[in-house]
């Protein structure tokens, strides 16, 4: 059998996530966290990675909010960045006041930047270009 | 490496056209063809950037149905797909295959036809440049990407919101006004006279963006012809030498160090500036890749036009429309003009061209006629992105 480079597979992140578990690599060269899963660490591109579990938890680097979704999605939700507590940064959706994250809000708005959540998740049905269901991190203010 | 000119190019009109993207690509390229002063026996190779073709009207393997439709023999076509990106990558392998001898004389171009597909559809295969199993699941869409865009800057920069908002107005306002002056637009004779409320008070279209933050969808096509910088004079009394390409690759965005800085575009740029020999002071005239307000911000400083946050003051000044320098889309840019993904970096091309031809159209053209030019073409959430640099005089 040939050697397999993923430590850790989309689906068994996506099966961590849906247990409100959110999963990463960590790497034995450098010590650094990747997330989410890659064959390489994302910050010295090793490839001696461990599997371990993250504490789920981070700040918002920025959001926004989408009223003109894809096909497939329902209107009106917020998409954010959350720089996680051990490095790595990844995309979710964000469980909060719509109105306090929009323009409506105005500049105050901008306080949800830096703001602290932590991880649930989300699962949607799939449609037919996107190999089965989605399943996404879905943060929520601590 | 030799020395390659573009002796010849044309782009469609952009909008609504109702036409395959066979028939685009082959509009485009015989007006390219006929400027070129070129028949079909002296084209050896061709490229072609070509996003969504499959979902918009069920055509993959499209290169050979070019040949076969341009009746190019049986010369090799190859399909390039970076997103929007496309047409960028495509022109800088052709370029590479001139200049690296193996050819004389190919063609490059790119086409697309979105507006059939409606904005539903065509908001979910655009989307599908994020990466699909961790940014793609959340519904993030590309003007979900520019609004986070826009709120870092806002952050980092410590411009309140409503501030930036009006400097991104600015962007669309100076765009817009040359879309409207140029014939081959999707706007031409529309919006030429924005003014800061307008843009403001759009429909917000994803949340701070308003409609008139983002480009259009589009149909269109646009070719080029490539030459050996040796044998362009006898095709063409005005060769537009290919001073330097660059291209530049970036992973999902969380992996990124900075989503106002692209990595991408600072390698990608850097490296087209130094095989040009040339720098950022030295260029008179830009298509920068404005699918969105905040994008044209944000990459005229990462191509080192401006210092890092001082990019949305420059638009803001008029520094970057015609009379400053470097003056940013000329030609409307994707708001004004149209982004006919595929033929975009393809269509920035054209329109360095036209500059430096002195032929852009009445009240776009800079006087005196500029000597450099350069293009910005982004694919994705900074995924591809590539650049030209365009000169009226050889290295």
């Amino acid at each position: 059998m040939s050697k397999e480079f993923y430590v850790l597979t989309s689906n068994d992140y996506h099966e961590g996530l849906k247990n409100n578990k959110l999963l990463g690599l960590r790497c034995k060269n450098c010590g650094q966290i990747t997330c989410p899963p890659l064959p390489t660490c994302q910050w010295c591109g090793s490839t001696d990675l461990e599997k371990t579990e993250l504490s789920g938890k981070g700040e918002i680097l920025t959001f926004a909010r989408v009223y003109v979704p894809p096909e497939s999605f329902e209107p009106d939700y917020i998409v954010c960045l959350v720089r996680l507590d051990e490095g790595p940064t990844i995309m979710g959706r964000l469980d909060y006041d719509k109105d306090k994250a929009s323009l409506k809000n105005g500049n105050a708005s901008q306080d949800i930047i830096g703001m602290r959540v932590r991880l649930d998740h989300l699962v949607i049905p799939g449609d037919k270009f996107s190999a089965g269901e989605r399943v996404m991190p879905l943060f929520k203010p601590i | 490496m030799r020395d390659v000119a573009i002796i010849g190019s044309a782009q469609t009109k952009f909008g609504k056209l109702g036409k395959s993207n066979t028939e685009l690509f082959c509009d485009a390229s015989l007006a390219a063809m006929e400027d070129a002063n070129v028949s079909q026996k002296d084209i050896e190779a061709l490229f072609v950037g070509n996003v969504l073709g499959g979902f918009e009207e069920g055509q993959i393997n499209i290169g050979g149905h070019l040949v076969g439709a341009l009746h190019l023999g049986n010369i090799p076509a190859t399909r390039f797909e970076g997103a929007c990106c496309s047409g960028t990558v495509a022109f800088r392998d052709a370029f590479m295959w001139v200049a690296s001898g193996f050819y004389d004389i190919v063609l490059v171009g790119g086409m697309e036809r979105a507006m059939i597909m409606g904005t539903p559809f065509s908001t979910r295969t655009f989307a599908m440049a994020n990466d699909c199993k961790y940014e793609g699941t959340t519904g993030i869409t590309f003007p979900g990407v520019f609004a986070m865009v826009a709120r870092r800057y806002s952050k980092i920069y410590d411009i309140p919101l409503d501030k930036l908002r009006e400097k991104m107005a600015h962007v669309s306002m100076k765009n817009h006004k040359h879309g409207a002056l140029n014939p081959h637009a999707q706007f031409y004779q529309k919006m030429g006279n924005l003014k800061v409320e307008d843009v403001l008070n759009s429909t917000v279209v994803c949340d701070p963006l308003t409609l008139m933050d983002c480009c259009p969808f589009s149909d269109g096509g646009a070719a080029v012809v490539l030459a050996s910088a040796d044998i362009a004079r006898r095709y063409t009394d005005e060769p537009i030498y290919v001073l330097g390409v660059g291209q530049g690759s970036l992973g999902h965005m969380g992996a990124q160090a900075d989503i106002t800085k692209p990595a991408s575009r600072v390698f990608s740029a850097r490296s087209a500036f130094k095989q040009a020999g040339l720098g950022p002071k030295d260029v008179d005239v830009v298509e920068i890749h404005d699918c969105f307000t905040s994008a044209e911000i944000v990459a005229s400083e990462a191509m080192g036009f401006f210092d890092w946050g001082k990019g949305a003051d420059a638009v803001e000044s008029g520094q970057t429309d015609i009379g400053g320098r470097p003056v940013i889309n000329s030609s409307g840019g994707l708001m004004g003009k149209g982004h006919p993904i595929g033929a975009t970096g393809v269509a920035q091309v054209h329109a360095i061209v036209e500059q430096l031809k002195g032929k852009a159209p009445n009240g776009n053209q800079v006087n005196p006629v500029p000597e450099i030019g350069m293009t910005d073409t982004l694919g994705g959430g900074f995924n591809t992105i590539a650049h030209t640099i365009l000169g009226r005089s050889r290295r």
